[in-house]
């Protein structure tokens, strides 16, 4: 069983941009709209130096980490080119307009 | 689906072979059109051109699949997203057709007839041939497992099981993969890139163990599992169960790995039913002489479904040298193919490893081994009698050519055997490894292209017939035109044969386009185009959106050339000048109200205090550029930070941005003893004119009262030192990574005149500067000479420089802080806010 967690419209997401979501003794969690209206969400630190990718530049289907970079590929979290290391994904759906997230397993386990 | 592709344009019945009365030339039929029948065809058109007196083959080919030749190498990269089939197609439409080739593909030849030398197709089509090569490749092995049927079990070998995967992936789960070796790690790369979860199952203990040693397969190992996929090694899978469709897999111990999608990849067979049917003579490959001929005298084979003398090969570079022989006999060149030594150079997962010859060790085989384990490096050099005899190389794999062409020319390496292990630069005498002289020292017949077969000395010719570029190169002889790992090599060859004569493709403005900043910025104002979608529809950008390299810089040459019009495109800023603050390594943001060429009074620093107090920040610091910067500032709190400093009457110091920094000054004549004039009522002057300027990059400015330049205006953009008769004027200066002192550009005798200079001189260097150049390597680029003709010779150019840099300004100082204190773009500073939870 997945708890979804409404957070929102597609709106409230500047396209090619992000938004954060902080739920209660979790990690940030940035939440991306690509060009092509895709949503994803990831916890919102690079795995190089933790940068908060939601204020990266977002480019196709991945984000610019904005501290040195590091390219992402926002639907598994890898680092891609020659870069190495991966930033947690959190699954995400839209039903009726609204964006859903998955509760992270952190959080669940606790529940 | 069924597809031709009539390239010549004959008509042809359907089901039948009419070839037009007055077509004398012999019928060459293929059967196969993937990389060993094309390229085939392509060293007989080579050979056989009917300018060079030839033309003595018209040639049909017939493919199992519905498209062109395609480069099945690079499937892996397609399914991994970063290529897509267009970029891995060899042989295009148009070359079909420029060659007169008929293609039939889609329809797969099933039986031969060698009594009427005639062929038929799937589809009932008969064609007559007098001469048949047969390409048909390898199938892949099936391991004979209960479920082995069941939907979502598949193969990693062409372009459909790529779709399957694809749209597998897309779904998310898990996927496991069946088979440890080269491609069995490529596609489970892919589907973990892809979001699945991958295990490989592997029946041996080593990983690839064909090409690598126990030690690199366990450091292959060890990288994989690091990047989440489980890998288990001396697995034996029992069956595939599931009802109806794949739903996992169990292993001989009784584990069972759930799965929606299973890919086997145990291995190849050479597909010989067709071969065999006909009645040729087949062993474990269609057995064939030295060029490629079977035992009918009329049919030929090459490529993955042959044996030669015994051998059946698996890899491209073997297929490559089948090609030459099989089109020298047919053009009665009489050469021979003599069999291949191998070697594997490979990137698994982003991983380099190589190998080459036999690596097993054993009675006379001495050992040469290198391990660096904080590099993740291990090399292997095996040596009998004094001559290479194998190589395993991992992590770093430059040496990889260089031994396998020691190997290849058994060449003795007593010599060298101390330093062997350490690479070719070192080995041969050499202290620091030059690119140049290592290309320089490769035997001619070493393989510079592995995807593309083609050797150095193939390179060097394609060079010395006039292809001086590396487009002229790939062109001309496919080297590094395919994967593109060798392009370093081939750009190193070039130099080495030509020199200084390399034409060397201006640099595009990143990997999107294939336009030059300045073609970019050119054509912007020629076509008057107006927004970053239209220029990167209009130039043909090959990404959808840009990348984090070419956004920035296109938002900014739109935003000078229409100054008030132009809708800043925010999604395109960087990440200070969308936040306006500089953005630090925890997160947090600093914040640098201006201060008018350093001024400040009570009533800033009063403001500045309480706001340090108010907001908990942790640090406040004087800067170099004579502001005070507070730390610590989190994104929410930006805002009210923002209203507080506004209120005290204090606007953006735009630190932040590529942009009108600061302008620092001394005291000048107002209080220093040596002043000669009022440099910081100068420097404020400038700083009111210049503040809120968008940039190529960051601009400093400086103004100093005397010679003792105190304010160190010749290392800024651009300084003034003022003297008693004027005002020196100064750019170009930095004080970066690479310090350089300004150059002079003149001296002015007024206030006025140092104010409009510097107007002039900002405005062409926003107009005429690449996006990202500061000023110093901008005016090394141009020369002097130029600014000075531009600014100082040329008065009327100057006055109109300034009045555009004026009227862009008066749509620029508006202050950003004050914008998002009032609310504007509040969301950039807000978390959304989860509103309901809902299980399900």
């Amino acid at each position: 069983m997945t708890d979804w967690i409404d957070i929102g419209t597609l709106a409230d997401i500047p396209q090619r941009g992000a938004r954060t979501v902080q739920l209660a003794g979790e990690k940030e969690i940035a939440v991306f709209r690509t060009g092509d209206d895709h949503v994803f969400a990831l916890i919102n630190e690079c795995p190089h130096k933790k940068g908060p990718l939601s204020q990266g530049i977002v480019h196709g289907h991945s984000v610019a980490c904005p501290l040195h970079n590091w390219n992402i590929a926002l639907k598994t979290g890898e680092a891609q080119g020659a870069d190495e290391g991966c930033t947690p994904t959190i699954a995400v759906k839209q039903e009726g307009g609204r964006i859903l997230i998955a509760r992270p397993t952190a959080l669940q386990a606790a529940a | 689906m069924e597809l031709q592709l009539r390239g010549d344009g004959r008509a042809e019945a359907q089901g039948d072979a009419l070839v037009p009365f007055e077509d004398v030339r012999e019928h060459l039929v293929v059967v196969g059109n993937g990389m060993a029948g094309c390229r085939a065809v392509e060293e007989l058109l080579a050979r056989d051109k009917p300018e060079k007196g030839g033309g003595r083959y018209r040639v049909t080919i017939f493919g199992a699949e519905p498209y062109v030749n395609y480069n099945r190498i690079m499937l892996s990269p397609v399914l991994a997203g970063e290529k897509s089939f267009d970029d891995i197609v060899i042989n295009t439409r148009e070359w079909y057709a420029d060659n007169g080739i008929e293609l039939i593909a889609g329809d797969p030849v099933t039986a031969i007839d060698r009594a009427t030398k005639t062929v038929k197709s799937q589809s009932g089509r008969t064609m007559g041939y007098d001469k048949l090569l047969i390409a048909t490749g390898s199938d892949p092995f099936i391991i004979p497992v209960p479920g082995k049927d069941l939907p979502g079990v598949i193969s990693f070998r062409d372009m459909k099981d790529v779709d399957t995967m694809l749209a597998a992936a897309e779904a998310g789960g898990d996927a496991v993969v069946i088979g440890g070796g080269l491609l069995g790690l490529e596609a489970a790369h892919g589907l973990t890139l892809r979001g699945m979860k991958v295990t490989v199952i592997h029946l041996m203990d080593t990983l690839m163990e064909r090409q690598l040693d126990e030690a690199a397969g366990w450091l292959l190992k060890t990288a994989l599992e690091g990047r989440g996929q489980t890998i288990l090694t001396g697995a034996n899978t029992e069956a595939i169960y599931g009802e109806g469709k794949v739903e996992g897999v169990r292993l001989k111990d009784g584990r069972e790995i759930p799965a929606s999608l299973v890919v086997m990849a145990v291995g190849i067979r050479p597909s010989t039913a067709l071969a065999r049917e006909a009645g040729l003579a087949v062993n474990r490959g269609i057995q064939v002489d030295d060029h490629m001929v079977t035992s009918d005298p009329d049919i030929l084979a090459v490529g993955e479904c042959v044996e030669h003398d015994g051998n059946v090969y698996g890899l491209v570079a073997p297929l490559w040298d089948m090609c030459r022989s099989l089109a020298d006999g047919l053009t009665d060149q009489h050469s021979g193919y003599k069999g291949s030594v191998t070697s594997t150079k490979l990137k698994v997962a982003g991983l380099d490893v190589f190998s080459a010859g036999d690596f097993s060790g054993g009675a006379g085989c001495e050992d040469i081994v290198l391990r660096d384990a904080s590099r993740g490096v291990y090399k292997r050099v095996v040596v009998k009698d004094g001559r290479i005899v194998g190589a395993v190389l991992y992590g770093d794999t430059v040496d990889g050519g260089w031994y396998f062409d020691l190997l290849k020319r058994e060449e003795d390496v007593s010599e060298i055997r101390e330093r062997l292990i350490l690479g070719q630069a070192f080995a041969s005498g050499g202290g620091a490894l030059d690119p140049l002289a290592a290309v320089a020292a490769l035997s001619d017949d070493a393989e510079i292209c592995g995807c593309n077969g083609v050797s150095k000395g193939q390179v060097v010719s394609c060079i010395e017939a006039g292809n001086c570029s590396l487009d002229a190169v790939r062109a001309g002889c496919k080297a590094s035109a395919s994967c593109g790992s060798c392009t370093g090599l081939v750009e190193n060859l070039l130099t080495v044969v030509l020199g200084d004569e390399v034409k060397s493709g201006p640099k595009t403005m990143c990997k999107c386009t294939s336009f030059t900043h300045d073609d970019v910025r050119r054509e912007i104002v020629a076509q008057n185009m107006r927004s970053i979608p239209e220029v990167m529809q209009l130039l043909h950008w090959s990404t959808p959106d840009g990348c984090s390299s070419c956004r920035p810089a296109l938002n900014y040459y739109l935003l000078c050339a229409l100054p008030g019009e132009y809708q800043d495109d925010q999604q395109s800023r960087f990440v200070n000048e969308r936040m306006h603050a500089n953005i630090q390594k925890d997160g947090t943001y600093s914040v640098v109200p201006r201060m008018w060429g350093g001024l400040t009074n009570p009533r800033e620093l009063r403001a500045i205090a309480d706001v340090v107090e108010k907001f908990n920040a942790p640090m406040v610091k004087v800067t170099g550029g004579q502001r005070l910067d507070i730390f610590g500032i989190k994104k929410e709190d930006l805002p009210a930070v923002w209203a507080d400093l506004n209120a005290a009457g204090m606007v953006s110091g735009h630190a932040y941005g590529k942009s009108l920094r600061t302008v620092k000054t001394c005291v000048g004549s107002e209080w220093c003893r040596f002043g000669t004039q009022d440099s910081t009522g100068l420097g404020v002057k400038i700083e009111r004119m210049t503040w809120g300027s968008w940039m190529p990059h960051k601009f400093k400015i400086a103004a100093s009262g005397c010679p003792r330049n105190c304010a160190e205006a010749t290392i800024k953009d651009f300084g003034v030192v003022c003297v008693d008769s004027g005002y020196e004027l100064h750019v170009g200066g930095n004080g970066g990574i690479h310090v350089r002192a300004t150059d002079l550009l003149c001296k002015v005798a007024t206030e006025q005149e140092a104010l409009d200079y510097c107007a002039a001189f900002i405005q062409l260097y926003r107009e005429e500067a690449r996006y990202l150049e500061r000023t110093a390597p901008w005016i090394e680029r141009i020369g002097v000479d130029y600014i000075k003709q531009r600014i100082v010779e040329d008065e009327a150019g100057r006055e109109a420089l300034r009045a555009r840099f004026l009227y862009s300004q008066s749509f620029s100082q508006d202050d950003p802080w004050a914008e998002r204190a009032a609310g504007q773009h509040a969301e950039l500073h807000q978390h959304l806010e989860p509103i309901a939870i809902a299980a399900e």
